[in-house]
């Protein structure tokens, strides 16, 4: 079966070129931003759209998501409410995929059958529970693929091959590789480690590799650019949403102006390489 | 024993498991593997037991309370004094156990969540003992609560880190704690306070505590000849009424009774109470009992207990609930009071406010048993630090 994120990834190998993925918090720093911001995310180079439910206690997320969390539960954004959401972005966007990044526990609450079963409604293409291992998820699995939705899994640098295998047995959609030790937004990113981390998954698996945790320039997109498959941003388009939440109007374009610099950097890296013959 | 839980994943029935991001599962796997070696050590457990007769004092005595039983009217009522161990709580027995085995695996850090500053500074004491590095996550509007615990837990050479995100709370801590231990994987070890978090902590914590329930069992044959009818408990985590459970679970006849925080009163939302008014979801590494909104966001609990102020439970304790195996009540912060002043004026013996619910618990099921049964009750630990709580609700200034 088709889907928009395997569709997605296919014509960008085509194109000789890596996945934009910008994740940001539903509703943070209000709910009706999120849907012209993720249109204005598109307009800028995203490929897929990362957006976040909010949870009361994001235990694997760093300071800057959680207050994201915060100022979105400051306004009473359910997971009810992201799903709404998606399907008011998707009445506009047929074909950017959407992935839906979050804790188990309101998932639990709705019920994983009809959770997967609204999202797949809504235009949902992927989901990323952060605290549910394979080992406790194979329910969860079987209810999202049974309504075509991805199971998004992370690998970590602590993940060894047995438990990488295991993952990506399970995994759908991509695999998103958490390139550092910590939550997210640290600063502790290391591209030698994640190459040889790459050259072990791309052994078990042939879903595309996203990156993610800890890039926060063009540059350092650039340079993830021409080892992965996907280039993941959070903190660093969250912080700069953040930084403007008292000026909402001013957050549309300027999250759109950092994803177009992030989109160019890449863009310029992958055709360089290619030229050059370094890309895999 | 008859009794196996939990499973190999840390399951007890639905409950436990561990439901963390996966950064955290090599690391929890590897303490997993150390533990269940060391659980065979004879020479750890031989080292624990030493630690705990030589540095925390135990056995803690069995206080048969004739006074109390005479004013309650009923079952002979007994406390198991975990109030005399060394800081002052049952506490201190899972934080040696725990820091013997970060030593056991090299491990140069401990960190810590507190919420009432209890676990803080048993956590700190060991620490101090074994010359580890240690750092104490708790919450901002705790650290004003309980300014003399956060003192303590300095002099002991920790270091305290106030948690503003979130309720400002003990689960922030927890999710704090969490997130240090996810960045400093390789050198720190994570000591959980409580029977929650991701397995294998719920077991092992319950199994260093259970030096509790062990001692009861010979204890009370000196006075009954016979097991008791009852053992009551306070629960927030939990960790003090499963040390003290757990040796009973294969016998039947002895009812296993655990006392939640109804805070204002359970009609009131305004409680910690997730067994008695909560249900089943999934934090802090494990499934359980939850207090939560329909949109599955955790709420912030009340209790004029902080040690009790928590919207989880430990997963065997959701199990117990649902098997029956124990059964858990609700008893209000006004009742607790009560029940902490008669305490101290029959037996002059002062109880923390979190086990003053399990004292006032007993009153009635004293009288509901009758006097020829006797009952257990855990006095989890001492009042001391709540003298100031006490006095600024009778509006006295200290």
């Amino acid at each position: 079966m088709t889907s928009r994120l395997a569709d997605r990834f296919k014509a960008l190998k085509t194109q000789g070129r890596t996945a934009l993925i910008p994740f940001i918090t539903a509703g943070d720093p209000e709910p009706r931003i999120t849907v012209p911001l993720m249109h204005a995310l598109v307009e800028a180079g995203a490929d897929v759209i990362e957006l976040g439910v909010p949870f009361s206690d994001p235990m694997a997320d760093g300071p800057v998501i959680q207050k994201a969390s915060e100022r979105a539960l400051a306004h009473h954004v359910s997971l009810t409410g992201v799903l709404a959401m998606v399907r008011d972005f998707r009445a506009q966007d047929p074909h950017t995929p959407v992935v839906l990044m979050g804790y188990l526990n309101p998932v639990e609450v709705m019920g994983y059958d009809r959770f997967a079963a609204s999202a797949h409604e809504v235009g949902v293409d992927g989901a990323v529970t952060v605290d549910l291992p394979p080992e406790e998820g194979q329910e969860l699995i079987a209810a999202l693929r049974s309504h075509a939705i991805d199971p998004v899994f992370l690998l970590a640098p602590t993940s060894d091959s047995e438990r990488i295998r295991r993952i990506v047995q399970s995994a759908g959609g991509f695999v998103y590789y958490v390139s550092l030790r910590g939550v997210t937004g640290a600063a502790n990113f290391d591209l030698t480690e994640v190459v040889q981390k790459l050259r072990l998954i791309r052994a078990q698996t042939h879903l595309p590799v996203g990156v993610g945790f800890g890039i926060n320039s063009a540059e350092m997109a650039a340079k993830v650019a021409n080892v992965a498959d996907a280039v993941i941003v959070g903190s660093a388009l969250v912080g700069r949403i953040a930084a403007l939440a008292s000026q909402p109007q001013r957050i549309v374009a300027e999250a759109a102006a950092f994803i177009g610099q992030l989109r160019a950097a890449m863009d310029n890296a992958t055709a360089s390489a290619t030229v050059s013959g370094v890309r895999r | 024993m008859g009794y196996a839980l939990p499973d190999e994943g840390g399951h007890f029935g639905r409950y436990g498991g561990r439901f963390v991001s996966e950064t955290l599962m090599r690391p929890l796997l590897e303490l997993q593997a150390a533990y269940e070696r060391l659980r065979q050590d004879s020479a750890f457990q031989e080292e624990f037991s030493e630690d705990l007769r030589l540095y925390v004092g135990r056995p803690s005595p069995l206080y048969p309370a004739r006074r109390l039983t005479e004013r309650f009217g009923g079952a002979r009522v007994y406390l198991k004094r975990e109030d005399l161990n060394h800081t002052g709580a049952h506490k201190i027995n899972n934080t040696v156990g725990q820091a013997l085995l970060a030593k056991r695996m090299g491990k140069t850090r401990v960190i810590a969540e507190t919420g009432a500053g209890q676990h803080g500074v048993a956590t700190a004491s060991v620490a101090a003992r074994l010359g580890l590095d240690c750092v104490v996550y708790m919450g901002s509007e705790d650290i004003q609560r309980q300014a003399i615990n956060v003192y303590r837990m300095k002099l002991l050479g920790a270091k305290v880190v106030p948690v503003t995100s979130g309720s400002r709370t003990l689960k922030d801590a927890l999710n704090e704690a969490m997130r240090d231990w996810v960045t400093n994987i390789e050198d720190t070890f994570y000591i959980i306070g409580t029977v929650a978090g991701p397995h294998p902590y719920p077991a092992m914590v319950r199994d260093f505590q259970a030096v509790i329930g062990k001692e009861v069992r010979y204890q009370i044959m000196e006075f009954e000849g016979r097991l008791p009818d009852a053992l009551v408990a306070c629960v927030g985590g939990g960790s003090n009424a499963m040390g003290l459970f757990y040796p009973f679970l294969d016998d039947p006849a002895v009812a296993l009774i655990g006392v939640e925080a109804a805070g204002k009163g359970l009609a009131t939302g305004r409680h910690a109470a997730p067994l008695s008014a909560g249900r089943p979801g999934v934090l802090h590494g494990n499934r359980t009992y939850l207090m939560e909104t329909d949109d599955g966001q955790i709420i912030e609990t009340h209790s004029i207990s902080a040690g009790l102020d928590y919207p989880g439970v430990g997963p065997e304790h959701a199990w117990l609930k649902d098997s029956g195996r124990a059964r858990y009540v609700a008893v209000t912060d006004d009742e607790a009071i009560e029940a902490f002043h008669l305490l101290t004026r029959v037996e002059g013996i002062m109880p923390a406010l979190e086990s003053s619910h399990a004292i006032a618990y007993s009153g009635r099921l004293a009288r509901e048993l009758g006097r020829d049964a006797c009952i257990v009750v855990n006095l989890s630990g001492r009042g001391d630090k709540d003298v100031h709580t006490i006095a600024a609700r009778e509006g006295i200034s200290l």
